[in-house]
């Protein structure tokens, strides 16, 4: 019987296993072994060259500015998006009429792609010509219209490059606030009504926000994780067949130029992948130990 | 006769993996009973009946079945990636190889097929695609871009054709109205599509014929200077919905001037009849000169071909001796100028008007990007570019950054076999 479960077992995870160890940990560990060896044009390097390319990589300029833009874009999107997704779940939650409707009109742009999204914010609302509709509205105050992916001061770019990521992703964060409220007790708000906590800042800060804690953490947790991992609306808005200007550039963009690019220097991409992998694993671990990650209050 | 169920399933298995192999035999990679088979990469042209053409020309071919594939996206990544790998293309149209594809051996050497003919093939384009004096990529036909401008705009506005970089960047500004802007470099202000060719106005080159960096000189400088001039006059249009390759924000009259390619030059004229003109990039300077950038998308075959006589033979039929399919894939569809001089010379599309004149600014001003400018290189110069065009950075400052990365690469380069 428990050979047989065993069995059972291999039949449904193992091909799961094989596609994870072949396609994810092969390439991981093959990337590592890469790193260490002048791989330019090739896959099979021979010449061994230690930590030259960790070296080069680290004294790189465009990937330092590549890491600076990403800790500009995390500074600004992770605080926003957990306000907006925590204001919008607070709002829904409170709504008597059609829940199911806003919940779910909120929630649509996550199913929307990222690649779709910052196409229609580059070509459609943000474009730099007269037309544009951001462009428009700005000409019915008299203003001029602005090269928003183009000029870098201001730097336009960054409200584009926010937005869009904003209203891709606020509904799925507000869909976890929302499961965290619900399971709140409303007990604890009768009560504190009853203690004569009026229903506003107060309700707020001393029974949902401590409740949604545990939510919190994890929100906080993904948002910063995806904002390392931020491609795709950034290669979309900035990119064109030329290539991609220097300012907000973020570290998997350069790295794609470096290693997927014509440049195709495979040895050198793998060192700023596992050095961005290495800044990943430290920021995380950080943060989880400052948000007390997996500790209950009994904990201390 | 009963059969066990083992003998049962290894009888299965057998036929399983006998129609597996019969499945095989027709995956693009030849070995089949049917003869060699050739797989052929074109990356998309915009122009119908391009993809038409490519395949009747594969059909026509009966030493090999060739198959064609017509390939969307960033196309130079994929073949880049593929000719990784032993599932990549046999035949593939490539813009370059780059040197590092020709050292890192991923390339064939295609030296022998133009024999007879070499000197046909027009240098501007032969020559980027030869290193160490063999033949890497046998040039398709030739792309190249100048500045098309609107001559109503500027009768209107009392502004002659520019003839130097000073006088573009004045016509630029007195063009720009409320409505309309005076030039169109594309969406970053020029930085990509521009490359070398200011440089090359100020009678600069990116790298010299020894393999030297071509622009450590203080008239690049004050040439790449001018450049931010037009972005700090807001006579650029930027962030335009169609970029510089396509001509919708000169047709649409967002901008009196726009840099774009050749290929826009039927569209322009169906649209704006004679109301418009060519011209190169203007020059800079006392030692400056017209500069006209042309490249061109060359046949290659693959290192890691199963086929690689076959392949080159297919070339060599398409690329060599088929003059009346480059005639035609050169003119039918899109708008290019035949890599082969004598074939060039016979099109009429290319004997009157704009057509003509862009045909005489690529013999008398083009340039080709060197085969020692490496990637590497581009994206430290272009990012040099923007900074200097839209955030008005220090070109001096910018260049001696740029000059030692550019060095430091041509030592690298030239340090390999």
């Amino acid at each position: 019987m428990r050979r047989r479960r065993a069995l059972w077992f291999w039949v449904f995870v193992g091909p799961f296993a094989a596609g994870l160890a072949l396609f994810t940990y092969v390439p991981l560990l093959w990337s590592v072994g890469l790193s260490f060896f002048d791989a330019q044009n090739t896959v099979t390097p021979t010449h061994f060259v230690g930590l030259d390319n960790y070296t080069a990589m680290l004294e790189d300029d465009a990937f330092v500015d590549s890491l600076r833009t990403f800790l500009v874009f995390t500074a600004f999107i992770v605080p926003v998006t957990y306000l907006v997704s925590l204001a919008l779940a607070l709002m829904v939650n409170r709504v008597r009429r059609a829940r199911a409707f806003f919940r779910s009109v909120f929630f649509l742009p996550a199913a929307c792609s990222y690649v779709v999204a910052a196409l229609v914010w580059k070509m459609s609302i943000f474009n730099g010509v007269r037309f544009g509709l951001a462009n428009t509205v700005l000409g019915w105050s008299g203003g001029d219209p602005v090269a928003w992916l183009a000029g870098t001061r201001p730097p336009w770019y960054w409200l584009v490059i926010v937005t869009v990521r904003l209203w891709l992703q606020a509904g799925f964060y507000m869909i976890l606030f929302l499961a965290g409220l619900q399971r709140i007790d409303p007990v604890l708000y009768e009560a504190a009504a009853v203690d004569g906590a009026r229903p506003g800042w107060t309700v707020l800060r001393h029974i949902t926000l401590p409740q949604l804690r545990a939510t919190s953490v994890a929100v906080l947790l993904l948002l910063v994780i995806n904002a390392f991992q931020a491609f795709d609306e950034f290669y979309n808005l900035l990119s064109d067949a030329r290539g991609y200007p220097p300012y907000a550039r973020p570290p998997l963009v350069y790295l794609y130029y470096t290693a997927l690019g014509q440049g195709q220097n495979l040895g050198l991409g793998s060192a700023g992948a596992v050095i961005l992998a290495l800044i990943i694993a430290v920021v995380t671990l950080g943060q989880a130990r400052w948000l007390r990650l997996g500790r209950t209050d009994a904990d201390g | 006769m009963t059969m066990s169920r083992r003998a049962l399933l290894v009888a299965g298995a057998g036929a399983g993996a006998g129609l597996l192999a019969a499945c095989g035999s027709n995956n693009g990679r030849g070995g089949g009973s049917s003869g060699t088979q050739l797989s052929q990469w074109y990356h998309q042209y915009g122009e119908p009946g391009t993809q038409q053409a490519v395949q009747r020309y594969a059909a026509a071919y009966h030493r090999a079945r060739v198959k064609v594939q017509w390939r969307p996206g960033n196309y130079d990544q994929q073949t880049a990636a593929a000719l990784l790998t032993d599932s990549g293309p046999d035949v593939f149209e490539v813009n370059g190889p780059t040197l590092d594809q020709i050292q890192g051996g991923q390339v064939v050497d295609l030296s022998d097929l133009p024999a007879g003919v070499k000197d046909d093939f027009n240098p501007a384009v032969l020559t980027p695609k030869t290193h160490d004096g063999r033949i890497w990529g046998i040039p398709q036909v030739i792309d190249m871009q100048m500045l098309y401008y609107r001559k109503s705009l500027l009768k209107d506005a009392g502004v002659a054709p520019p003839t130097s970089l000073d006088a573009l960047v004045d016509a630029a500004r007195r063009l720009t109205g409320s409505k309309v802007k005076g030039l169109f470099l594309g969406n970053d202000g020029g930085a990509g599509v521009l490359g070398g060719t200011p440089l090359y106005a100020a009678g600069l080159q990116l790298v010299t014929e020894d393999g030297a960096v071509g622009f450590d000189d203080p008239a690049a400088a004050r040439t790449l200077g001018k450049l931010h001039r037009l972005y700090a006059d807001k006579s650029l249009l930027l962030g335009a919905p169609a970029d510089w390759s396509d001509p919708s924000a000169f047709l649409q009259g967002l901008t009196a001037m726009q840099w774009t390619g050749l290929w826009a030059l039927p569209q322009i004229e169906k649209e704006l009849g004679d109301d418009f003109g060519v011209l190169p990039f203007p020059p800079d300077g006392s030692q400056g000169r017209p500069g006209v950038p042309v490249g061109a998308y060359g046949a290659a075959v693959s290192a890691r071909s199963r086929h690689k006589d076959a392949a080159k033979d297919f070339v060599k039929w398409l690329w060599v001796e088929r003059t009346d399919y480059q005639q035609d894939f050169a003119l039918s569809y899109g708008f290019h100028i035949p890599a082969r001089i004598s074939l060039a010379r016979k099109a009429a599309r290319l004997r009157s008007g704009p057509a003509a004149e862009a045909v005489r600014l690529t013999t008398d001003h083009g340039y080709a990007q060197p085969l020692l400018w490496t990637p590497a290189a581009q994206v430290a110069y272009q990012d040099a570019l923007s900074r200097i065009i839209t955030g008005g950075a220090s070109p001096e400052r910018e260049l001696r950054a740029v000059v030692r990365k550019v060095a430091g690469e041509l030592e690298r380069v030239k340090k390999k076999p």
